[in-house]
């Protein structure tokens, strides 16, 4: 086999069993910096062996088992761990989790539900994830996530040695804490995704990868949990997001609205797999925040144009959204989608009683999707004002560039009243 | 693993004294062979904090912070791992009305 091949086959392997070795080596030895260097020196014995050897059957049982011994010899050294070297050798797999069809125990479920445990501050939750189940390094998390890499380092190094002289156990959680701590671990995976998304008008391809590795993590997380339709529904929510991502912003890199993309640069792929994933998870007939979202997120990306778009159906899953997840921010885009299916006075009815009730104030957005309902509805000096209002709020160059350009719509774009 | 729990009691908040005694905690936790020990202190207000620089000793009344939140008891507690030590911690009465921090004993 030619070295290219073999250099892709590690690759490959890489990607896909890398959470996998580590969680397993974390469960035998309960030593995280230790499982991490023998995954690496698996790795690294893979790159050397596998050209003159063949890549193995089972590249995952191969590399687990070089990690493995990896970590008995290094056991061995330090003698007193004498007691863990006894574990290690004598690995019994009586307690071992479910297995794969190549008869490698999967402890990735467990890796998840400790990095994610709500004892970890949240951005360690998120590096530590991505560290330990995506393989990708400390200088890669530390530039995904704007941060200098010591600054990055000392967060893992931190987070590390809290769940061991803590006590977080390396687990799976009971059936009582499952919901809630199932609730901590999708809200990482989607807090990644945001993050890339945010990004993916910017430069940086490492931040843009931020998405690949959720949308990769969910998938992993759907497998891991088949009978949990909210991480179903949280992969057809990134699914259907990250097909939109080459319509978001145009050539200037100004960000596009939903209503004015190109439909046609929409990935028709990732929207017909984020569907039958919805569909699927909405079988169960257990919806939760994620499964709604993403059924949102499916009556934009299937119609044909912002006006053929299901609004009465939108109005109805916000409604429903909102008595699940009570946010303010939920109710305004509940209100644009009421503007939409009943008329610009209905949603501009709703849209005051929010601002009446002081939750959203500094919100931008609030004033914006004011100014747009007043501007439909003729009212333009109101519409003009409550522009100026959302202008003195946005914080970025694009949203007041977008802002400033509706203002001047409104033919009103003189200046503002004292 | 054993645990400390700082127990700390808020005293801006007025709360009734049947919902703030412990005491069926400390029932039902001794009982479970969780808590080794524990006790109850005295207010902030008779606290001395002692502080030495260079050769003097410094003292100064109350606790070494200045809050309205104040370590009213400690209780020291053995089990398998930071979720039992959360459950336990979240039961005492005080988790509701103040906060209990649960520390891990520095062991070998």
């Amino acid at each position: 086999m030619g070295g290219v091949t073999v250099e892709a086959a590690v690759a490959e392997a890489f990607r896909e069993e890398w959470g996998r070795v580590v969680a397993t080596l974390i469960r035998v030895t309960g030593d995280w910096d230790l499982a991490e260097e023998c995954a690496q020196e698996a790795f690294a014995l893979a790159l050397e062996r596998w050209p003159r050897d063949g890549v193995p059957r089972r590249p995952g049982a191969w590399l687990t088992t070089a990690a493995r011994n990896r970590a008995v010899d290094r056991l061995r050294r330090r003698t007193k761990e004498a007691a863990k070297l006894q574990e290690v050798a004598t690995l019994a797999d009586d307690h071992a989790p479910a297995r794969d069809d190549s008869g490698v125990p999967d402890d990735r479920l467990r890796l998840i539900f400790t990095c994610c445990h709500p004892a970890l501050p949240l951005e360690a939750r998120v590096a530590l994830t991505l560290r330990t189940l995506t393989g990708m390094t400390t200088a890669e998390i530390a530039r995904a996530f704007l941060v200098s890499e010591p600054t990055m380092a000392k967060r893992l190094v931190r987070a590390k040695s809290k769940i061991t002289n803590a006590g977080i156990p390396y687990r799976v959680p009971p059936a009582h804490l499952l919901p809630e701590r199932t609730g901590s671990v999708l809200a990482v995976l989607y807090l990644l995704f945001n993050e890339g998304y945010a990004a993916s008008a910017g430069a940086d391809l490492v931040r843009r990868d931020l998405c690949a590795e959720a949308v990769r993590l969910a998938r992993l997380l759907t497998r891991l949990m088949p009978d949990e339709p909210e991480a179903y529904g949280l992969l057809a929510l990134m699914l259907l997001h990250h097909s939109r991502r080459a319509a978001r912003v145009d050539a200037a890199g100004d960000l596009v609205t939903l209503e004015h993309q190109d439909r046609a640069k929409w990935d028709r792929g990732e929207i017909g797999e984020g569907v039958a994933v919805l569909e699927a998870a909405l079988r169960r007939d257990r919806p939760g925040p994620y499964q709604l979202q993403a059924a949102i997120a499916a009556c934009h990306a299937t119609a044909p144009d912002a006006a053929g778009t299901d609004w009465a159906r939108i109005t109805e899953l916000y409604r429903r959204l909102a008595r699940v997840v009570p946010s303010p921010v939920v109710r305004l885009n509940q209100a644009v989608a009421v503007a939409m299916a009943d008329g610009p006075e209905a949603g501009l009815e709703l849209v005051d009683a929010l601002r009446d009730s002081g939750e959203l104030a500094g919100y931008h957005l609030l004033p914006a999707t004011r100014a747009d309902l007043l501007r439909r509805l003729g009212r333009r000096p109101e519409a003009a004002a409550a522009y100026r209002e959302a202008l003195g709020l946005a914080s970025t160059e694009a949203e007041r560039r977008y802002l400033a350009e509706r203002l001047a719509g409104t033919g009103e774009d003189g200046p503002g009243e004292p | 693993m054993r645990y400390v729990m700082f127990v700390c009691d808020n005293e801006s908040v007025g709360v009734p004294m049947e919902d703030a005694d412990p005491e069926s905690w400390v029932r039902e936790m001794d009982a479970r062979g969780v808590r080794l020990q524990g006790m109850r202190l005295r207010s902030g207000g008779d606290a001395t904090t002692v502080r030495v620089r260079g050769d003097e000793v410094l003292l100064s009344d109350g606790p070494f912070a200045e809050t309205k939140e104040w370590i009213g008891g400690l209780d020291l507690i053995e089990c398998d791992n930071l979720d039992e030590a959360i459950e336990i911690a979240s039961k005492h009465p005080s988790a509701r009305f103040g906060w209990v921090e649960v520390r891990p004993l520095w062991e070998g």
